[in-house]
């Protein structure tokens, strides 16, 4: 029986994710879809192209939800909190990498020599940051409750989230702003057959890729990587053979931070406008991704992020222009909890049975 | 073995001893409460403050701020105390609960209100709200609905977290409540047929009725008093089903479940009536306290129902106690106040006066976070801690635990787990 459930689970899984984009799919293909206008009659075609944007859209902003979602997935691997100022250690991010712009004075104007040069800079100073500030709230807010029930840690997260938001909403005030497009996001780089990659996509994938593997080296290859990889599966015994388990839980929010701060300046270049609430449903979204994929999994949250990016991207693009897109997501989220609280690829635990 | 009865195995005095040696281990453990909180002094000083707390308003003019901060602080606190059932006594941590917030508010809005303008439906009104179209149910057919609704939705988002614990549960009830809160803005998207929508979105259903009891007439925002007789009636009715819950049955199941799941379903504890339960009468609770807080605000405006609303309420409880009666009382008073008194009215322009440029309502949200941060740290079981909470959350006794060979963090209360 469990068997049964563990299998109908993960397929039930799977038809669910692909019921939006298969239905919208084969809708193009038989209905066909208008793809614009000429000599005043609308043109209508039958092919994949639509879909093919859809999905690459998606995929791309799927790679900012990934970086926030491993973030999530380490924590979790690590000390079982769901860190709910992770988000908005994003959203601090996406901030300062904007303030840093200022300071290195990129703006529509600079080179190109100037904007690659600055932008790296700024993804260092960034990553940087938000790796410290993670680690700040870790020992400020975690690690005195290490020993409490775990409510508490999760309520001083929660408390933290709505620090770092309003702290974004003072530096920038209550409403979106819209910053420099420093790269020219929406310039199209090729066409695969029919279908324009833009800069922002090869952008945010292009940032996500590296990162990941540089960190799956890390913690596969590294010395440090292995005591993290230790502590997560048992701290007891991890500190009986000689680490330093809060160094590595630092370590671990450090790792998490970074790669926020990553996606933080991705998401200024990529979306070109930023506010004080965008890491509060980032974040729930990253969450969601890193369940689906399977708590603790870091290829498993660079799947959900993905997945998740391109659900999103069905929803905003094709219901009724994304007003329903949070509830579709948490829809989601709510449906992996009852079918498969492991997600796709994860194993089981303790807390989702 | 002398103390063997009749027909009863041998070895079973033995096992009986054991057992009354650990129930005085536990019992010794336990921190007595202080002399002047326990028996005739707590009696008299409830007296007192329920006496205090009826003929307060008669202290103020008929349309004191203080009182209608009062009056909104008194609402929250009944939300308090619905929220401390699900998280303080049933241990499942609710993230979501602005969604029985809207449900209770939007309760008033379709039954009290001309919203849904094709029914004409009376139940003992009075005044415009006796001639209009719509559905115009009395306050407190309203209250009953609303409180069946809730319980309802609470029983439908307490489903899919059944085999859940933990963090996760507090996810997926969040989730529930963004997703309500979508749905009340893009209500307006969803037609119920006859050209009405299920909500009114950001635009607010306005023009809800106040209040009407035969005999004492309607309510008015020119006379504040019997709204705040009202919501103190609904208070104390809540804290009195909150006490006589804490006692019974139900409420040493709940109790049981929080500290160890397995072990209480082990003790034939039936898991998923009595989480439901939980579910099901906190969330009524809440639906009441909406419903009064809609009727009061006089509309139902979907941008009040944001998270954020969730976290103050959790805040309340919080700072309160979890799991204490009083504590989520003084909890939701303490906030109530802050939230809708000290904040917007005595201390607003405060960082204006020391040369800064906001105002201190504009970042209430992170005030309340960092209220959680430093009673979470300094003092986690809160002000009123209730007894075996404080066991659980004071470092001394993870301490003792160790000591015993078995740390009580990991092994107690199905949030803790």
């Amino acid at each position: 029986m469990a068997l049964l459930r563990t299998y109908i689970g993960r397929w039930g899984l799977i038809a669910m994710l692909a019921a939006l984009p298969v239905f919208y799919l084969v809708r193009d293909l038989t209905h066909g879809y208008q793809a614009g206008f000429l000599h005043g009659h609308p043109v209508i075609q039958h092919d994949l192209s639509r879909i093919g944007l859809n999905v690459v859209q998606g995929l791309s902003n799927g790679a900012i939800w990934s970086l926030i979602a491993i973030g999530y997935t380490l924590v979790y691997g690590i000390i079982e909190l769901i860190n709910f100022a992770h988000g908005d250690v994003f959203m601090i991010g996406s901030f300062v990498a904007v303030g840093l712009w200022g300071t290195f004075g990129l703006g529509l104007s600079t080179g190109a020599a100037g904007i690659i040069g600055g932008l790296l800079l700024t993804l260092i100073v960034t990553m940087a940051v938000t790796g410290s500030l993670n680690v700040l709230i870790e020992r400020v807010a975690y690690r005195p409750l290490r020993n409490a029930p775990k409510l508490a840690p999760l309520i001083t997260a929660v408390g933290f989230s709505f620090i770092l938001q309003n702290v974004g909403l003072l530096w920038r005030g209550g409403s979106p702003q819209s910053v420099n497009d420093l790269v020219h996001q929406g310039n199209t780089v090729f066409n695969i057959s029919g279908v324009p990659i833009e800069r922002g996509y090869l952008l945010a994938l292009a940032t996500m890729i590296p990162l990941v593997f540089a960190l799956g080296w890390f913690i596969s290859k590294t010395r440090l990587g292995r005591a993290m990889r230790a502590t997560a599966q048992d701290p007891e015994a991890a500190r009986l053979m000689g680490i330093n388990v809060n160094q590595t839980i630092s370590l671990t929010f450090l790792l998490g931070g970074m790669l926020a701060g990553a996606a933080g300046l991705v998401y200024a270049l990529y979306q070109t406008n930023i506010w004080y609430f965008q890491g509060f449903k980032a974040g729930l979204i990253a969450f969601t991704a890193a369940v689906m994929g399977g708590i603790g999994n870091i290829r498993g949250a660079v799947l959900g992020g993905l997945i998740i990016g391109v659900i999103q991207s069905f929803s905003d693009n094709r219901l009724s222009g994304g007003e329903w897109t949070e509830a579709v997501v948490f829809g989601y989220l709510i449906l992996i909890m009852v079918l498969r609280p492991r997600g796709l690829i994860g194993e089981e635990t303790r807390e989702a049975g | 073995m002398s103390e063997r009865r009749v027909g009863e195995p041998s070895g079973w005095g033995e096992l009986r001893a054991q057992l009354r040696e650990w129930r005085a281990a536990v019992d010794s453990r336990l921190p007595t409460p202080p002399r002047w909180l326990g028996g005739r002094w707590s009696r008299l000083l409830a007296a007192v403050l329920i006496v205090i707390g009826i003929v307060l308003p008669f202290a103020f003019s008929q349309d004191s701020g203080f009182i209608d901060a009062t009056i909104k602080a008194t609402a929250l606190a009944v939300m308090a105390l619905g929220l401390n059932i699900v998280v303080g006594f049933a241990g499942l941590l609710d993230l979501g609960y602005v969604a029985f917030y809207a449900l209770g508010a939007y309760s008033l809005g379709w039954f009290g209100s001309d919203f849904f303008f094709k029914a004409h439906v009376h139940v003992l009104v009075s005044g415009v709200a006796a001639i209009e179209s719509g559905i115009h149910l009395n306050f407190l057919l309203i209250l009953v609905a609303a409180a069946l609704i809730c319980a309802i939705a609470g029983t439908i988002i307490g489903l899919p977290t059944l085999r859940l614990r933990g963090d996760y549960i507090a996810i997926v009830t969040l989730a529930f409540g963004e997703i309500i809160g979508e749905v009340a803005v893009n209500g307006t998207d969803i037609h119920i047929g006859g050209g009405m929508t299920l909500t009114a979105g950001n635009l607010g259903i306005s023009a809800v009725d106040s209040p009407y009891f035969p005999g004492i007439g309607r309510f008015n925002l020119l006379q504040l008093r019997p709204w705040y007789w009202l919501i103190l009636g609904i208070l104390f009715l809540v804290l009195f089903v909150n006490l006589r819950l804490r006692d019974s049955r139900l409420g040493r199941a709940w109790i049981a479940l929080r500290e160890d799941e397995v072990a209480a379903v082990s003790m034939g504890i039936p898991l998923v009536k009595t989480k439901l339960q939980a579910y099901a009468i906190g969330a009524a609770f809440g639906g009441m306290s909406g419903a009064f807080i809609g009727t009061y605000f006089t509309t139902v405006n979907a941008g009040q129902f944001q998270f954020g609303f969730s976290v103050l309420i959790l805040s309340m409880i919080i700072i309160g106690g979890l799991g204490s009666i009083w504590g989520a009382v003084l909890g939701g008073l303490l906030l109530g106040y802050i939230n809708y008194w000290l904040l917007p009215d005595v201390l607003n322009n405060a960082p204006s006066k020391i040369g800064l440029n906001f105002q201190l309502t504009s970042v209430q949200f992170g005030i309340y976070g960092f209220l959680l941060v430093l009673v979470m740290i300094l003092r986690p079981q809160g002000l009123i801690p209730e007894r075996r909470r404080k066991l659980e959350m004071t470092a001394e006794i993870g301490a003792q635990d160790a000591e015993l060979g078995e740390p009580m963090a990991t092994q107690t209360s199905g949030v803790a787990s």
